[in-house]
C-alpha cells in the first residue's frame, strides 16, 4: 500500500495527551538506556531481510513450522555474531524474530541447555554441552505424559538399571505413559532429557532425569525402540512441534543419567542426592516470567482495542452530530480502561517478582533461603491470578473490537491462543492457587498459636488483635478515602484477612468432623482458592501503589495514579460482595465506589491512546491491522484480505468441481 | 469396551437417561426422528468431519461446498423436505459444517421483503440452486448502526435502473457468508437516492458473478476476507460496487417501491422487520449456542471422570479429577446453565410462536416485549455460554488445548455468537430501554407486558431464610433475584431522572448510565431464567427421578448466580452477611450431590461420538488410546521439507551456508 499519513483521530488523541509517552516507556523498560537498547535490538531484527516472510495467518501449520525453524537457525547464528549474551537481550531478540510466538528451539535453549548446566556432571557436560551449544545436538525436556501433568509422582515412564550391561532400560509401559506435549520433540530434536521412575536393585527410587538420544544423527530417523512424532493440531502454537515419545526396551548407557546430585553406581547402588533447593528457585523464575508475559499479552490486546476504538465511529450519541468514536461510549470505556490499568499493574508486579527473585537468589548462593517459601507461595498464586485475568482480558479486548476482532487480521486471536496455555503449563492455575492457600493457612495457624508472621502475610497478625473486640464486623469498617490508593490498600488487606480467616475456619470445621485431612482440604478448596485470590489481589494493589512513589515526573505520576485508583476501585466494585459481607464497606461506600469508577473512566479517556503508545509495540511485533500505529485500518484490512489463500485464484476450484456439476444436473 | 471409570458413573444414575433425553427433545417420537437423521448423515462418508482439524481453510471450504451439494441429493434420497419434521435436525447432525447457509438467508429475505412477483421470479431459481445467494448488509465501517451504512443506490429515471456504488473503502460490504467465493447473487442493503433525496436503507438484488463461468460481473470486486478464528468452511466475503446498474424491479418492494417516474411509495407495516430479527436471535440460541455448550459439557465432564490425577487419600488410587471440589465448581454450574438455557429457550420459542399467531392477526402488541426479551436473552445466553465453553476447555488442562479435544473449535465458533445478530452490549441496552420504559409505566399504574409486571410490585423487606436449607426453596431464591432486578432497574431509573432534572441532556444522561443499564438488563434476564427453571421443574413428572435431579440443577443454577455475584444481593441488605454464608454452604453441598449424576446428565444430551468429534469426550472414555491414534494421522507426521531444508544444515553445523 502507498504510504499513508496518520489517521486524524489518532493524531488528535496523541496531541491531547497530558504526559509524554516516552517517559512512561522508560519506566516500563527499567530506564531510558534499556529502552534505547531494546529499540536497537528491535531494529536489528526488523530491518534484517532474513527475518521477513509472508503473513503467518496465510500459511499452513507445516509451513509455519518451517518458517519458524528457518528463523530459529538464523537467530542462533546471529545472536552469536552480534555477541548478544544478556538473558533479557536474548529474550528481546527472540521475541522480535518470532513476534511473541513460541518457536521449535524454545525447549532446547530454555530447558535442555540449562538443565545440562545445573544437573550434569563435568564429564557429562564435556560430552553433551558443546555439541548442544553448537546445535549438533538439539534437545528437549520430556516430563509431561499423556496421563500425568500436575502430579509428577504419578509419571509412569520407567528406567530400569541393568548392571550386567551397565545400561538403563527405558520403557513407556502404558498408553498413558507416552510422553506428550514436550515442545520441539515432534520433529526437531535428536535428544531428550527424559524424566522417568528409576528402578535399581528391584527398588523404585523416584523420578530422575536421563539424556536420551531419539533420532539418528545424520538421517534424523527415529532410533530403533523409539516412536516419536507430532501430537497434531492445537488451538495455537502452530510453530511448535509439540511431540510424543514412546520407548520400548530402549537402552542407554549408565553415564546418561544426569548425576550431579543423585547417582547410580556401576553395581546398581543408589546414592541419594543432597537436598536440592535450586529447583524451587527455577520454578519461581519461570512463574515470574509468566507474570511478565501476562502483562505483555494484555498490553498488546489493549493497544489494539484502544487504538481501534479511537478510529472506529459508530451510531450517534447526540442527535444530529457525526458518529462518535466508539471510545466515547461509557460501556466501551468500562470494558477497556480497567484492563489497561490491569496491564500496568501486572507490569509492575512482574518487575517486582523478578527483582525479588534476583535479590533472593543471591542469598541462595550464600545459603539464606528464609524468604524462598513465601516467594514460592506468592509466585504460584500470582502466576495463576495474572494469567487468568489476562486470559479473560484478552478476550474482552477482542470482543470490544466487534466483528473485526474475530478476523485473524486483528491479531487478537493469535495473542489469545498463544497466551491461554499459560493458565495450564508450569502449574495448573487452580493447583497454584491451592499452593498459595497452603501457605496462607499455615501462616494463619502460626498467628493463631501466638507467633508473628512477616512479609506480605503480616496483615494476618492483626486478626488476633481484632478478635478481642466482640463486634468484629462493625469494627472493621474502614474510613476509606476514595482518592487515596493507600487507603484502598487497607480495604484489600481487610478483605484478604477476612477470606483467609473464613477459609481456615471452614477447614478446621471440616477437620473436626473427623474427615481425613485430604478430604477436609478438598471440601474447603473453593474457599481456599477465594482466599488466595484475595491475597494476590491485595499484593497487586499494594505493589502498584508503592510504584507511584518511585515516579519522579509529575505528569506521568498523575496518570499512573489515575490508573492505580481505577484498578483498585474497579476491583472493589466487581467484588463488592466480599467487602459488604465482611463489613469492610457500607452499601453507601460501594455506591460511591461505583460512581467514582465511572468518573475515572472519563478522566482517563483523553490519555487512553498515549497510555497504549507507551507500551511501545512496533507494528510488526503487534501483528494487527486494527492496532496499527497510524490507524489506517480499513485500507489495510482490504490489502490484507486480498492476500488470503482463498483469493489465490479468481474462480475457486470448487466451482468447477462441485457447483457447476450441481447446476448442470438440476 | 467402555472405560470402567465411565461405566461405574452410569450404573449409579439416579434417573432415567432415556426419559431425560426425550424430555429435552420434546417427546420420545422426536428423539426417534432425530436419531434417524443423525444416523443417516453420519453413516455417509461425505459428511465425515474426522479430518477437519487437519484441513486448511481452502480444504474446509471445498468440503463444505461438497457437503452442501451432496445434501441436496441426500434429502431427495431420504425423502426429507424443508417442511418435514426431519429438517431441523439436519443442521445439528452436520454440526453446521456446510456451505450455503447465507443462501438460505438470501431466500428468506426475498420471501419476507419481496413482492409476490419477485418471490415468483427468484425463489424457484434459488431453490434449484441455479443461483446462489448471499446477504450483504454489514460494511467495513458499519455493523451495529445500520443507518450509517454508506453503500448507495441512485435511481436513474432515464434507464429505469438503480446505480449501486460503494463510494469509499469503509462502505465496502464485509463479512457476508457464501459471498467470498460461492455466491452469484446477493441482497445488498444501500441508501436509496431519488432525485438527490435520500430515503434510507433498502434491499436490492444484485448479480455479482457470471452464471456461465463464475467470473465477477463488470463493476464488481469481490473476494474472501481472509482467515478468522473459526468458520474456516465459510467464505465470508467482501464486495465493492462501482456503478453497477440493476433494473428497477430488483429493489425488494413488499414494503417500499420506487415507481417508474421516481415516486417513492411506502406500503404495509415495517414492524414485521423487527419480527425477523427476533426470529433470527431465537434461532441462534438453539442452533449456535445450546448445542456447542452441551457438547463442551459432555466432553469436559466425561474426561473429568476418566482423568485421574493426584491422590485425595494417601494409599488410595489417584482420584478422578471430577472428585475435586474445585473441578466440580468449574463444570457443574455450566451443566446447570445448559439445562437452564434449554428451558428458557423453550419459553422464548413458545412466546415467539404466540407472537407470530398474533401478528398474523395484525396484532403487533407483543412485539416490543418479544423484541426486548429476544435481545436480552440472546446477549445473556451467548455471553454465559461462551464463558462456559472456555471454562470447559481450560478444565481439561493441557489436552483441552489440542484441537483433537474438539473444544477449541466449539469455543471459537460459539464466541462469534456474541457479536453477530446484534452486538451483546447494544442488545442489553435495548432490553434496558424497554425495562426503564415499563418501570415508569408500572409506577404510574399503567399496564405492562406480562414478563415485567413484577416491576410494579416492590416489596421492601428482607430475605426470610433462616438456615442453609431454606436456600433450597425456590421461593426464597426467586424472590432474591426479583428483588435484585427491581433494585437495579429502579435505581438506574432514578439516576437517569436525577441527571435529566439537573439539566443534563437526555442522550448524555443515557450514556452516563449505560454501565448500570447493562447490569439491570442482565439482572432481569437472570431473574426470568431462574423463575422459568423453577416453573419448568414444578411441571415435570415426578417419575423416573427426573424432577428431583432437575430441581437440584435449578437450585445449583440459582445459587451459583448468587454466589458469583454476592454484591448485587448484599447491597441493600436484602440478603445479610450471615445468609450469604448459608448460600455458599448450600451451593457447595449441591456440587457433591450433582457430582453423582454428572455423567448421566451429559449422556442425556445424546451426542454421538462423531458429532462430538473429540478424543476426550467419546462415550466409551478410551481417551488416551484415541488421542494417540488420531495424532499419528496428523499431516505433520508426514515427512516435512523442513528437515532437508533447514534442520539438516543446522544439525550439521553448516549454518553459514544458509
Amino acid at each position: 500500500a502507498a504510504a499513508m499519513s496518520m489517521n486524524a483521530d489518532l493524531r488528535r488523541e496523541r496531541a491531547a495527551a497530558t504526559f509524554q509517552p516516552e517517559l512512561l516507556t522508560h519506566i516500563l523498560d527499567g530506564g531510558a538506556e534499556r529502552t534505547r537498547r531494546r529499540k536497537e535490538i528491535e531494529a536489528l531484527v526488523l530491518n534484517d531481510p532474513d527475518f521477513q516472510h509472508e503473513d503467518l495467518n496465510f500459511l499452513s501449520r507445516s509451513q509455519r513450522y518451517e518458517q519458524a525453524i528457518r528463523k530459529s537457525s538464523l537467530m542462533v547464528m546471529k545472536l552469536r555474531e552480534y555477541g548478544i549474551a544478556d538473558p533479557e537481550e536474548i529474550y528481546w531478540f527472540k521475541s522480535f524474530v518470532h513476534r511473541g510466538r513460541p518457536e521449535p528451539l524454545d525447549l532446547h535453549l530454555g530447558m535442555f541447555l540449562p538443565t545440562l548446566l545445573t544437573q550434569a556432571t563435568p564429564e557429562q557436560q564435556d560430552r553433551f554441552f558443546m555439541p548442544a551449544w553448537n546445535l549438533e545436538i538439539i534437545g528437549t525436556y520430556a516430563q509431561t505424559e499423556m496421563g500425568h501433568g500436575t502430579h509428577l509422582r504419578g509419571l509412569e515412564t520407567t528406567a530400569t538399571y541393568d548392571p550386567s550391561t551397565q545400561e538403563f532400560i527405558l520403557n513407556s509401559p502404558t498408553v498413558t505413559s507416552i510422553k506428550w506435549w514436550p515442545g520441539g520433540l515432534g520433529k526437531t530434536s535428536n535428544h531428550a532429557i527424559v524424566l522417568a521412575q528409576l528402578y535399581t536393585q528391584g527398588q523404585c527410587k523416584g523420578l530422575h532425569a536421563f539424556i536420551v538420544p531419539i533420532r539418528q544423527l545424520g538421517t534424523h530417523e527415529p532410533l530403533p525402540g523409539i516412536t516419536v512424532g507430532d501430537i497434531g493440531p492445537k488451538f495455537g502454537y502452530d510453530e511448535m512441534d509439540n511431540g510424543y515419545l514412546k520407548m520400548d526396551n530402549y537402552r542407554i548407557p549408565r553415564e546418561n543419567m544426569l548425576m550431579k546430585y543423585a547417582q547410580v553406581e556401576p553395581d546398581g547402588t543408589y546414592v541419594k542426592p543432597l537436598s536440592d533447593k535450586l529447583t524451587y528457585g527455577t520454578m519461581v523464575f519461570i512463574r515470574s516470567l509468566i507474570v511478565g508475559d501476562s502483562a505483555r499479552s494484555l498490553s498488546r490486546a489493549c493497544t489494539i482495542a484502544i487504538r481501534y476504538s479511537a478510529v472506529r465511529h459508530q451510531s450517534e450519541l447526540k442527535p444530529g452530530e457525526p458518529e462518535p468514536q466508539i471510545l466515547d461510549y461509557q460501556t466501551q470505556q468500562y470494558k477497556l480502561f480497567p484492563l489497561l490499568a490491569t496491564a500496568y499493574a501486572f507490569h509492575f508486579v512482574g518487575a517486582y517478582i523478578k527483582d525479588t527473585y534476583h535479590r533472593i537468589s543471591g542469598d541462595i548462593n550464600q545459603g539464606d533461603l528464609s524468604e524462598l517459601p513465601e516467594l514460592h507461595a506468592l509466585t504460584a498464586g500470582l502466576k495463576a491470578f495474572t494469567s487468568w485475568t489476562a486470559n479473560a482480558g484478552i478476550e474482552e479486548c477482542r470482543m470490544a473490537c466487534g466483528g473485526h476482532g474475530y478476523s485473524r487480521c486483528s491479531g487478537i486471536p493469535d495473542i489469545y491462543v498463544t497466551f491461554t496455555p499459560s493458565c495450564t503449563y508450569e502449574g495448573e492455575n487452580t493447583v497454584m492457587m491451592l499452593q498459595t492457600a497452603r501457605f496462607l493457612v499455615k501462616s494463619y495457624t502460626q498467628v493463631n498459636s501466638g507467633q508473628q508472621v512477616t512479609g506480605m502475610v503480616s496483615y494476618l497478625n492483626d486478626l488476633s488483635r481484632q478478635r478481642i473486640q466482640p463486634q468484629h464486623v462493625a469494627a472493621r469498617t474502614v474510613t476509606m478515602r476514595i482518592n487515596d490508593p493507600s487507603s484502598l490498600v487497607e480495604a484489600y488487606k481487610a478483605r484478604a484477612a477476612r477470606l483467609v480467616e473464613a477459609a481456615a475456619k471452614n477447614l478446621q470445621t471440616e477437620l473436626n468432623h473427623r474427615k481425613s485431612k485430604e478430604d477436609a482440604w478438598n471440601r474447603t478448596s473453593v474457599d481456599l482458592v477465594r482466599a488466595s485470590e484475595a491475597h494476590c489481589h491485595y499484593v497487586i494493589v499494594k505493589l502498584f501503589t508503592a510504584k507511584l512513589a518511585e515516579v519522579s515526573n509529575a505528569a506521568v505520576r498523575a496518570v499512573l495514579t489515575d490508573l492505580c485508583l481505577l484498578y483498585a476501585l474497579f476491583g472493589i466494585s466487581r467484588n463488592a460482595g466480599d467487602f459488604l459481607q465482611a463489613g469492610i464497606l457500607t452499601s453507601a461506600q460501594v455506591t460511591q465506589v461505583n460512581q467514582h469508577v465511572k468518573e475515572l473512566l472519563a478522566v482517563i479517556r483523553p490519555n487512553a491512546v498515549a497510555l497504549v503508545d507507551s507500551f511501545d509495540f512496533h507494528d510488526v511485533h503487534l501483528g494487527s491491522v486494527l492496532g496499527r500505529y497510524d490507524g489506517n485500518v480499513y485500507e489495510n484490512m482490504f490489502e490484507w484480505a486480498k492476500k488470503s489463500p482463498l483469493n489465490k485464484t479468481q474462480v475457486h476450484e470448487s466451482f468447477h468441481k462441485h457447483l457447476k456439476p450441481m447446476q448442470a444436473k438440476l | 469396551s467402555v472405560n470402567p471409570d465411565l461405566a461405574s458413573e452410569r450404573q449409579t444414575a439416579s434417573f432415567s437417561v432415556e426419559k431425560l433425553t426425550a424430555l429435552l427433545d420434546g417427546g420420545a417420537e422426536k428423539t426417534r426422528i432425530r436419531r434417524a437423521v443423525v444416523q443417516a448423515i453420519e453413516s455417509d462418508p461425505v459428511f465425515s468431519r474426522e479430518n477437519q482439524y487437519f484441513q486448511s481453510q481452502n480444504e474446509r471450504y471445498e468440503a463444505a461446498v461438497r457437503k452442501a451439494v451432496h445434501l441436496q441429493k441426500k434429502m431427495h434420497e431420504m425423502g426429507w423436505t424443508e417442511n418435514g419434521p426431519e429438517y431441523k435436525y439436519i443442521y445439528r447432525a452436520l454440526s453446521g459444517d456446510v456451505a450455503f447457509l447465507l443462501h438460505r438467508v438470501f431466500m428468506r429475505s426475498i420471501s419476507l421483503l419481496g413482492s409476490d412477483k419477485q418471490i415468483a421470479k427468484w425463489i424457484p431459481l434459488a431453490t434449484q440452486h441455479q443461483i446462489i445467494g448471499s446477504y450483504s448488509q454489514t460494511e467495513l465501517g458499519h455493523g451495529t448502526y445500520l443507518q450509517g451504512l454508506e453503500t448507495t443506490a441512485v435511481f436513474d429515471i432515464t434507464t429505469q435502473e438503480f446505480i449501486l456504488n460503494t463510494p469509499k473503502i469503509s462502505a465496502m460490504k464485509w463479512w457476508p457468508g457464501d459471498m467470498g467465493r460461492s455466491a452469484t447473487h446477493t441482497v445488498v442493503f444501500a441508501q436509496l437516492y431519488i432525485h438527490g433525496k435520500c430515503y434510507g436503507i433498502h434491499p436490492f438484488i444484485v448479480q455479482i458473478r457470471s452464471l456461465q463461468d463464475h467470473s465477477l460481473c463488470p463493476g464488481i470486486t469481490a473476494g474472501d476476507i481472509g482467515p478468522k478464528m473459526s468458520f474456516e468452511h465459510t467464505d465470508n466475503g467482501y464486495l465493492m460496487l462501482k456503478s453497477v446498474r440493476i433494473p428497477r424491479e430488483n429493489m425488494l418492494s413488499k414494503f417500499c417501491e420506487v415507481r417508474p417516474d421516481g415516486t417513492y411509495v411506502r406500503q404495509g407495516s415495517q414492524k414485521i422487520n423487527y419480527f425477523t430479527m427476533t426470529s433470527v436471535r431465537i434461532a441462534v440460541i438453539s442452533d449456535e449456542v445450546l448445542t456447542p455448550l452441551m457438547k463442551a459439557c459432555t466432553i469436559a465432564v466425561r474426561y473429568a471422570a476418566v482423568r485421574r490425577q493426584s491422590k485425595l487419600k494417601p494409599g488410595e488410587q489417584e482420584a478422578k479429577i471430577l472428585d475435586y471440589q474445585t473441578q466440580q465448581e468449574k463444570l457443574l454450574p455450566q451443566l446447570a446453565a445448559a439445562y437452564a438455557f434449554h428451558f428458557i429457550n423453550d419459553y422464548l420459542q413458545e412466546l415467539f410462536d404466540r407472537g407470530y399467531r398474533e401478528i398474523q392477526r395484525k396484532n403487533f402488541d407483543m412485539l416490543p416485549e418479544l423484541h426486548a426479551l429476544s435481545s436480552g436473552f440472546k446477549a445473556m445466553i451467548t455471553h454465559h455460554s461462551t464463558a462456559a465453553v472456555e471454562i470447559c476447555l481450560r478444565a481439561c488442562g493441557g489436552h483441552g488445548y489440542s484441537l483433537l479435544s474438539g473444544l477449541p473449535s466449539l469455543y471459537t465458533k460459539i464466541l462469534a455468537s456474541c457479536i453477530y445478530e446484534g452486538e451483546n452490549t447494544i442488545l442489553l441496552l435495548q432490553t434496558a430501554r424497554f425495562l426503564i420504559k415499563c418501570f415508569m409505566a408500572a409506577r404510574a399504574g399503567h399496564p405492562v407486558p406480562p414478563s415485567v409486571t413484577y416491576l410494579a410490585t416492590v416489596k421492601p423487606g428482607k430475605c426470610p431464610a433462616k438456615s442453609k436449607l431454606d436456600f433450597l426453596s425456590p421461593d426464597i431464591y426467586t424472590e432474591a433475584y426479583q428483588h435484585a432486578a427491581v433494585r437495579l432497574i429502579s435505581s438506574t431509573a432514578s439516576k437517569l431522572q436525577d441527571l435529566i432534572q439537573s439539566g443534563v441532556k437526555k442522550y448524555d444522561a443515557w450514556n452516563q448510565c449505560t454501565v448500570q443499564l447493562v447490569q439491570a438488563a442482565k439482572a432481569h434476564c437472570h431473574y426470568i431464567t431462574v423463575k422459568n427453571f423453577v416453573a419448568t421443574v414444578e411441571k415435570l413428572e415426578t417419575k423416573a427421578g427426573i424432577q428431583r435431579i432437575m430441581k437440584h440443577l435449578c437450585d445449583l443454577f440459582a445459587l451459583h448466580g448468587i454466589f458469583s455475584n454476592t454484591g448485587a444481593f448484599l447491597h441493600d441488605g436484602y440478603v445479610s452477611a450471615a445468609q450469604m454464608d448459608m448460600v455458599t454452604a448450600s451451593y457447595l453441598d449441591l456440587l457433591a450431590v450433582i457430582r453423582k449424576d454428572a455423567v448421566p446428565l451429559v449422556d442425556a444430551f445424546d451426542f454421538t461420538d462423531k458429532s462430538l468429534n473429540s478424543a476426550l469426550g467419546s462415550y466409551d472414555g478410551q481417551v488416551y488410546q484415541r488421542l494417540y491414534e488420531w495424532a499419528q494421522k496428523s499431516p505433520t507426521n508426514k515427512m516435512s521439507p523442513a528437515y532437508e531444508k533447514y534442520l539438516k544444515p543446522l544439525l550439521h553445523n553448516t549454518l553459514s551456508k544458509l
